[in-house]
């Protein structure tokens, strides 16, 4: 079993970085095993080995939503962005650009300290995310 | 560190997550310009200029036959409403308390909202903002025969956008009384005002305290332009024993692209 998850020396790396490198590792996983999944379902003609598997990769995809929630709630960017792109219709390309412009401001509102290596704590952070409240952005 | 000195202030970080809570939840409802006008940023605490694209001639040149000009740009303001909590409240929090006394942060915010909204929606002459309904060429709908000709007052307003070749969707800004008169009224058969008045406009109806009467708006994009340096955020500004005052702040500029893509109606009388 390696370390692989770490791009750094784990030595060197604050334990708060540790765990979110666990949790990125984790999510990944989780993503991979779902592609596998939609990929054997899609060949599978068995009905009960399709039954189960159908209930395995719901079971990804609680954990994919776990772990993603977990890493959201420790980078505010990442948060703001995925709170600009995610369950909302339109373009998602759009989405994306225009949330990741507004997230990358209110980094530099608060300077460098808030996307560093380390978890963000929220007090941090400092602004309410108001940002626009017109329907559709 | 942030300017915002939040790591000086004697609260937790549960304490912060309420204080930014409530702070937000006492808010959002009330800004109405958010809700109806293009919003670019924020752009961070830094910014302190919006580019217009506009120069002034300066009549001294430096040297003979070089011509000189000056950046014309539209300076963001700064609003802060400051706040305290109890020091005794923050320790009920920590230890679980749901019921703690942020009647403080309700003035605050109602007077961030107010100020926000005077300056999109009217002006704000001493910041250098003109706000929608004074920018607006059209005069003043007049809304005689009480609320329940809004719809007629309304169906005008989005007639004349129409003309100029504005199209929509249109939103509606109601001032307090005006709000609440529309919202608490049915048309003859019972039907809401308000359903009525969403109807004509395909917009938004949004409350806007510090609206004097209303004012509809082309939202179709393009026509007015709020930029954010930085965000609404809750700052720290001392302490003793017994509380910690805190503020609201946020700066931003706000300029009307389009002054015809708006028709203010006037306030009721009561």
């Amino acid at each position: 079993m390696g370390f692989d998850q770490y791009h750094e020396p784990p030595q060197e790396l604050p334990e708060e970085t540790r765990t979110f490198a666990r949790l990125c590792a984790s999510l990944t996983e989780e993503a991979e095993a779902i592609g596998w999944y939609e990929q054997r379902l899609a060949v599978e003609r068995d009905p009960e080995a399709r039954g189960v598997m159908a209930d395995a990769v719901g079971e990804e995809y609680k954990h994919f939503c776990m772990d993603l929630e977990f890493l959201l709630r420790r980078k505010s960017r990442w948060r703001e962005t995925a709170e600009g792109v995610l369950f909302r219709k339109g373009d998602i390309v759009e989405h994306g650009e225009a949330a990741e412009a507004a997230a990358g401001s209110a980094v530099s509102a608060e300077g460098s300290h808030s996307e560093g290596s380390h978890s963000e704590p929220h007090e941090l952070v400092g602004t309410l995310g108001i940002g626009s409240l017109k329907e559709g952005r | 560190m942030s300017h915002l000195l939040r790591e000086h202030a004697p609260i937790t970080q549960a304490g912060w997550k309420t204080i930014d809570e409530e702070a937000r939840e006492r808010l959002l409802p009330g800004l109405a310009g958010r809700r109806l006008v293009d919003f670019s940023g924020p752009h961070g605490w830094e910014q302190s200029a919006t580019n217009i694209g506009r120069v002034e001639d300066v009549d001294v040149s430096p040297v003979k036959g070089v011509q000189a000009n000056r950046r014309i740009v539209l300076p963001l303001v700064e609003l802060r409403a400051r706040f305290t909590v109890s020091r005794e409240e923050l320790r009920a929090g920590d230890r679980g308390a749901e019921d703690i006394d942020f009647d403080a942060l309700d003035v605050a915010a109602q007077s961030i909202v107010e100020a926000e909204n005077l300056a999109v929606f009217h002006s704000w002459p001493k910041a250098g903002i003109v706000g929608i309904s004074e920018r607006s060429p059209h005069s003043a709908i007049k809304s005689g025969g009480g609320v329940e000709k809004y719809p007629e007052h309304v169906a005008r307003a989005v007639e004349l956008l129409l003309r100029k070749g504005i199209a929509g969707p249109y939103g509606l800004a109601l001032g307090r009384e005006e709000y609440t008169r529309v919202v608490e009224s049915a048309e003859h058969g019972g039907y809401p005002l308000l359903d009525h008045l969403r109807k004509i406009l395909e917009g938004p109806i949004v409350w806007a305290p510090g609206v004097k009467g209303a004012i509809v708006v082309s939202m179709r994009g393009g026509d007015f332009s709020f930029e954010s340096g930085q965000d609404l955020a809750v700052g720290y500004e001392s302490h003793d024993s017994d509380a910690v005052t805190l503020y609201l702040e946020e700066s931003f500029s706000f300029r009307v692209l389009t002054p015809e893509a708006a028709v203010p109606i006037s306030p009721l009388k009561s």
